[in-house]
């Protein structure tokens, strides 16, 4: 293995967002927003650069640190994988970019600000600490690279100071650690059988014996802790919700997906051939509770930042279906197909929505001063692009053509048809329901009719609204890249006359979900008393959901949780044939 | 039978044992920090002893345990310092510290009513 043409690309995308982080903290005050605005469109350079080398080349890209090979040395590369986040992600992090200049600007007068030089120096830590695990190729620096994206994530969490915050931020970064220790013990369990930590070197060695399987369990358990896949998620829906709504976006959007690659990257590249079926179907049996629990539970709320934190907990459980569909009975193995395509597709559409999502749910609280769902009537005639981008955002997150996750659903459900798994094929229909349940419910109160005119409290910056608006647009027009040459044109096609009553099937069944379970709806004509016997029964429901959800995130029910999803992986580890 | 790879590998087994147990039940924060560095010693003392049972080219010892060991102990003192860091504001900020959940949520507003 040489380091290839191209190669010292992947340490630019690494060091330079670093370097802009030390650039600010050096030059201190006004100059942090500066550095930051000139390592952002360096970075959507050097993303742009990483993605014609390897189109040029055709091949992965790699980086030899000091010229040592692997297993004396370290390796960076670039696969697949890494190509497809890299990009996203820079373009996550430039409409984040812009949309904070409005929030984070050092006020005039003031020399330095701590909230705008803590935002902008973070932004750049999270975005090397992300760039670092997708071309990372040894399992020790993927831990460092973790590790730094949990501190640089931890404090954007309690921007703003209020004790809620600091609470959140401190149990995030507890159970977060809880997690990496897991990750690490189980680094060194395979240090010790194999002698190596690089992902190339390893794939050869595994076999399934004991260190091998109980190191697969406590890195995939420790990883899901910070990931927040339900039932570990206890950390989530405060930290995502409580923070401004720039740092929500960078955190819902973004850092969540750093531990969730390196899942993918170790059962892909790592474990391919130790992996069983229980255990594939285990993982994407919690991704299902996500699913279920996280929007029923999203719907059950008044505020509109924990909806769309929860949203998150249940797009999480999206991301890990796609483990069971891309296992082949046949070899044992998880092949890289239809399934991983789909997947990554999931996790960029989900990166711009909920970025979108999350965007437009703080501008509509900085216009109102509040973001209760239930006093929404009449933004959408005063907020209408803040409105559109959160509709919009919603479609993406639906999967309604267009949209990324529409193709990615559509290869998830081919590779499901073709393993015959039909029951993910339910959980990927129902989820999709589910979604439009509660995007319906928002919009609905925000286009009801006001009494009188909505007049928004503080101006909402016109640049920060476009900025919300191009992402959400990102993430709906992602499925257009079907169109394009090949190999995208292996995408479904969008724009099937077909899909355009199965779309409105969804929004219609959202529409129904929404008006048994929402929590506040829009006032209602009078109904007979069969439909209140229905609502109080459906509600009920409802209402367990909440409850349930409250009792799994105390601390020493998720810690418990914690151990016995390691246990159960050990033992669907053990299940082979 | 016991050579001195195994007592340190079972001493790590008890301190990560040990560890995990507090940091699971403790509901102080403080003691969840310093239980969360009892487990990641332990962690250490298992690099230490797969590091001398790696050394079988004859060297006192595999150099890579150590270094990344090296590596591991500077990220578990920031992980801490940071964590004692959000730990001291919350306190003054609050005048107490726990990380126990949100009280428990106001019961649903339109429970029972359609």
């Amino acid at each position: 293995m040489t380091t290839t043409p191209g190669g010292l690309l992947l340490v630019a995308a690494v060091l330079v967002p670093f370097v802009g982080v030390l650039a600010g903290f050096a030059l201190g005050g006004r100059n942090a927003q500066r550095a930051a605005t000139l390592t952002i469109l360096a970075g959507v350079g050097i993303a742009i650069a990483i993605v014609a080398a390897m189109a040029r080349s055709d091949d992965d890209l790699v980086y030899l640190l000091g010229g040592w090979a692997p297993p004396l040395g370290i390796a960076l590369r670039a696969d697949g994988l890494a190509l497809v986040m890299i990009p996203a992600i820079a373009v996550v992090i430039l409409g984040i970019g812009v949309y904070a200049r409005a929030d984070f600007a050092t006020p005039p007068g003031v020399r330095e600000a701590r909230a705008p030089l803590v935002f902008w120096t973070l932004l750049l830590a999270i975005w090397g600490s992300l760039n670092l695990v997708f071309v990372s190729g040894d399992l020790f620096t993927l831990y460092v690279a973790l590790e730094l994206l949990t501190f640089a994530a931890v404090p954007l969490v309690s921007l703003d100071g209020k004790a809620e915050t600091l609470r959140a931020a401190l149990r995030y970064l507890l159970y977060a650690l809880l997690g990496s220790v897991f990750y690490l013990l189980g680094a060194v369990l395979l240090y010790g059988a194999y002698g190596t930590l690089d992902i190339r070197l390893l794939a050869e060695q595994v076999r399934p014996e004991p260190a091998a399987l109980a190191a697969a369990a406590l890195m995939t358990v420790g990883l899901l802790a910070k990931t927040a896949l339900f039932p570990l998620h206890l950390w989530l829906p405060p930290a995502h919700a409580g923070a401004p709504p720039a740092a929500s976006a960078v955190l819902s959007g973004l850092v969540i997906k750093g531990s969730w690659f390196l899942v993918v990257r170790i059962w892909f590249d790592v474990f391919p051939g130790l992996v069983t079926a229980p255990s594939a179907q285990l993982l994407a049996a919690f991704g299902a509770a996500a699913i279920l629990v996280g929007n029923v539970v999203a719907l059950r709320q008044e505020r509109l930042k924990l909806l769309v934190a929860y949203s998150t907990v249940a797009q999480i459980g999206y991301l890990f279906l796609m483990f069971p569909l891309a296992f082949d009975a046949g070899t044992a193995t998880l092949e890289r197909g239809g399934a991983l395509a789909g997947g990554m597709l999931q996790a960029i559409s989900h990166a711009t929505a909920k970025a979108a999502m999350f965007m437009a749910a703080g501008l509509v609280y900085r216009a109102l001063g509040h973001d209760r769902i239930a006093g929404f009537a009449g933004i959408g005639r005063a907020l209408p692009v803040s409105v559109l981008t959160f509709a919009l955002a919603g479609l993406a997150l639906m999967g309604l053509p267009p949209s990324g996750a529409f193709a990615a659903k559509k290869l998830l459900l081919d590779a499901a048809g073709a393993s015959g798994q039909w029951w993910w094929e339910v959980v990927l229909d129902v989820g999709g329901l589910l979604t439009a349940s509660y995007v319906v419910l928002v919009l609905a109160h925000a286009l009801s009719p006001a009494a009188e005119p909505v007049k928004p409290r503080a101006p909402v910056s016109r640049l920060a609204e476009m900025a919300a608006l191009a992402l959400a647009i990102c993430s709906l027009a992602l499925g257009l890249a079907a169109l394009g040459p090949a190999p995208l044109d292996a995408l479904p096609n969008p724009l099937d006359p077909k899909e355009f009553g199965s779309a409105l099937a969804v929004l219609a069944g959202g529409a129904v979900l929404a008006l048994a379970l929402g929590l506040r709806l829009p006032p209602l004509p009078a109904g007979d008393a069969a439909v209140a016997g229905v609502r109080r029964a459906t509600v009920a429901i409802g209402a367990a959901f909440v409850r349930a959800d409250g009792v799994l995130r105390q601390w020493p029910v998720a810690g418990l949780a914690l151990m016995a999803a390691a246990i159960a992986f050990g033992a669907a580890l053990l299940a082979r044939a | 039978m016991t050579d001195a790879a195994t007592l340190f590998g079972l001493c790590a087994a008890a301190l990560v044992g040990l560890g995990v147990y507090a940091l699971i039940v403790n509901p102080q924060p403080l003691r969840k920090i310093l239980a969360f560095n009892v487990v990641g010693n332990g962690v250490f003392v298992l690099f230490g002893a797969v590091a001398h049972r790696g050394a079988a080219l004859g060297w006192g010892g595999d150099p890579v345990p150590q270094a990344l060991l090296i590596t591991g102990l500077v990220v578990a003192f920031s992980a801490s310092a940071l964590a004692i860091a959000v730990l001291l504001r919350l306190f003054d900020e609050t005048g107490s510290a726990t990380v126990a959940s949100d009280p428990p949520e106001k019961p649903d507003a339109d429970a029972g009513k359609a």
